[in-house]
């Protein structure tokens, strides 16, 4: 690893005002990506600026009837807690399908949301890749893509964002709390906060330089008690979604009246279904309308080379979970 | 530039210079000569790394040791007290839970923190909580084995040490 500067901030204007004086320094959370990162020679900040001991490690339930999220609380804090294991079950459900629990002890819901992309050309150095070094082209449009992207891509970039609680997150319709140096706020909606490739894949979110994320913030609880985080991968555990579905069903009186829906392992970002939610808004929850859903939400799908089978997959995850969803509980 | 840590490790306190780049387990590893804590994979995959920080079971192989300052740290060292095996090596002894020896110590610390958040696993539970913890030897069956007796035998308060001698003396010296 090429040496940094290790900056233990005090509060968090120290983090903002020490990452406002370095141009290349980096917040460090837990550091299960970072760290991992930097041993491959991907990413070299000059300085790390530690912001796990900053607080901003609490569950508050807020007036509006929502919680908010502590940036610096563990994954694994935040997923065995129990207001969000029982008024959030399905970001529970998903966050503990990620890593090991060891990883998840260490990682912290700010770093779980900049995660970067495993993308393999990413982590190669002598390999080119936009996201890493822009410019020097996209080694897996025309390599070995089975892994990537169906939706949203470009010849520039074609990786997936890998995180399974983003899902769950896009599906419930969070949104993410940042302090900038100059000490004001600003709340981003989950849907705006990762981005697609465009003519940037180097960006993978609208964060601005130095800004610290310090909450998420969840809504009022609607799928408590049908919910279904499904992930589909290699092997049944300790691996990265091929393709994974966050499905949460409100429903009242035998018909749906709100669904939450998002795919990971298609895009660049997690993939919200609005179509299909808005489709089965109204619907009584049977497998038809599952796969009528199914068949909206995968209709503007573009397969690369080798990942044409992320297509059927996907629509049969999406009735899959659908279908589970509703039967916790039902 | 050097930063220093204060932490306590297996009940001593440290303090020391270290590098920003100095990762946990090589801290304790070459400088506290801590060597049952191994490193496998390097990357934060296979688990041999695990320790104990605040007791929470975590990769020091994906931690700098500043990351650790004030941190009470646990390592394998740490686990027999007064000259008797911890009820998890004692398990492993008894349930052939090893065969080279590489991944245990790593499965001993992530199996202490599961059962300190779950005093009874299911064989489910257990096999899900070592999901990060690789042995290329034993197939697992073992090591379940080896957990659930140590579950058995703390049952209904204070975990109970059995004897070992064998811990009386280091098994060979280690250069300070
Ligand atoms: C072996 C392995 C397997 C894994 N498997 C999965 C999996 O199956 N599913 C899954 O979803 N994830 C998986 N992960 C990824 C894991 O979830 C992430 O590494 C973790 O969530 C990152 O959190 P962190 O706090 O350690 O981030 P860090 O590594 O500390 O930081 C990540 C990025 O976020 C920035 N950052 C951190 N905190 C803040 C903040 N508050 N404000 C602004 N910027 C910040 C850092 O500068 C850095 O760029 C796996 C990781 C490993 C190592
Ligand atoms: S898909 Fe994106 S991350 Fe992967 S090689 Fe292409 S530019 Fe790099
Ligand atoms: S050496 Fe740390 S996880 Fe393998
Ligand atoms: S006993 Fe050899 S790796 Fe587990």
């Amino acid at each position: 690893m090429r040496p940094f500067v290790f900056t233990q901030a005090q509060n968090q204007e120290q983090a903002l005002a020490a990452a406002a004086a370095n141009e290349t320094a980096k917040y460090l959370g837990g550091g299960t990506n970072l760290i991992d990162l930097m041993k491959e020679d991907v990413e070299r900040p000059s300085e790390l600026i530690e912001v796990a001991g900053l607080g901003f490690q609490e569950i508050k339930s807020n007036q509006n009837g929502g919680y908010t999220l502590g940036a610096m609380l563990s994954n694994a804090d935040t997923a065995n807690h129990p207001d969000i294991r029982r008024h959030y079950p399905l970001l529970s459900m998903a966050m503990l399908s990620a890593a090991t629990a060891q990883i998840r002890n260490m990682a912290t819901n700010g770093g779980n949301l900049l995660q970067r992309t495993r993308c393999p050309y990413f982590y190669e150095t002598s390999m080119p890749c936009n996201k890493r070094e822009p410019g020097s082209g996209c080694g897996a449009r025309n390599g070995m893509n089975a892994l990537h992207a169906i939706f949203g891509w470009n010849e520039q970039c074609v990786a997936v964002n890998p995180s399974d609680m983003c899902v769950a997150l896009a599906a419930i319709g969070a949104k993410v709390q940042v302090q900038r140096v100059n000490g004001t706020t600003r709340t981003i909606d989950f849907s705006d906060f990762h981005r697609l490739p465009g003519d940037q894949p180097e960006a993978d979110n609208t964060l601005q330089p130095n800004e610290l994320i310090t909450a998420i913030e969840l809504p009022k609880p609607a799928f408590s008690k049908h919910y279904y985080y499904l992930k589909i991968r290699e092997r049944s555990s300790y691996a990265f979604a091929l393709i994974s579905v966050a499905a949460g069903l409100q429903i009242e009186n035998g018909t749906i009246v709100r669904a939450g829906l998002a795919m990971g392992g298609v895009a660049h970002k997690p993939w919200k279904l609005t179509r299909a939610e808005e489709f089965l808004t109204g619907k009584l929850p049977q497998t038809k309308n599952f796969e009528q859903a199914a068949e909206l939400a995968m209709r503007e799908a573009r397969p690369l080379e080798d990942n044409e089978y992320k297509v059927e997959m996907g629509k049969k995850a999406i009735v899959r979970a659908l279908t589970q969803a509703y039967e916790k509980n039902a | 530039m050097a930063t220093t840590i204060n932490v306590s490790v297996n009940g001593k306190k440290y303090q020391d210079e270290v590098e920003g780049r100095l990762l946990l387990v090589h801290y304790l590893r070459d400088k506290l000569r801590l060597t049952g804590t191994h490193v496998g994979c390097d990357t934060s995959s296979c688990g041999a790394c695990t320790i104990l920080v605040d007791g929470k079971a975590v990769k020091s192989c994906t931690m700098l040791a500043a990351q650790a300052d004030g941190a009470t740290i646990k390592t394998i060292e740490g686990m027999a007290e007064k000259g008797k095996l911890h009820p998890l090596q004692e398990g492993f002894k008894e349930k052939h839970g090893l065969q080279c020896g590489f991944c245990t110590p790593g499965m001993i610390m992530t199996a202490a923190n599961l059962l300190e958040d779950n005093p009874h696993p299911s064989d489910e539970e257990i096999r899900h909580a070592l999901e990060g913890n690789f042995c290329r030897c034993t197939g697992y069956h073992n090591i379940v084995e080896a957990i659930k007796y140590a579950a058995d035998k703390s049952k209904g308060g204070d975990i109970e040490h059995a004897d070992a001698k064998e811990l009386e003396k280091p098994l060979f010296e280690v250069p300070s």
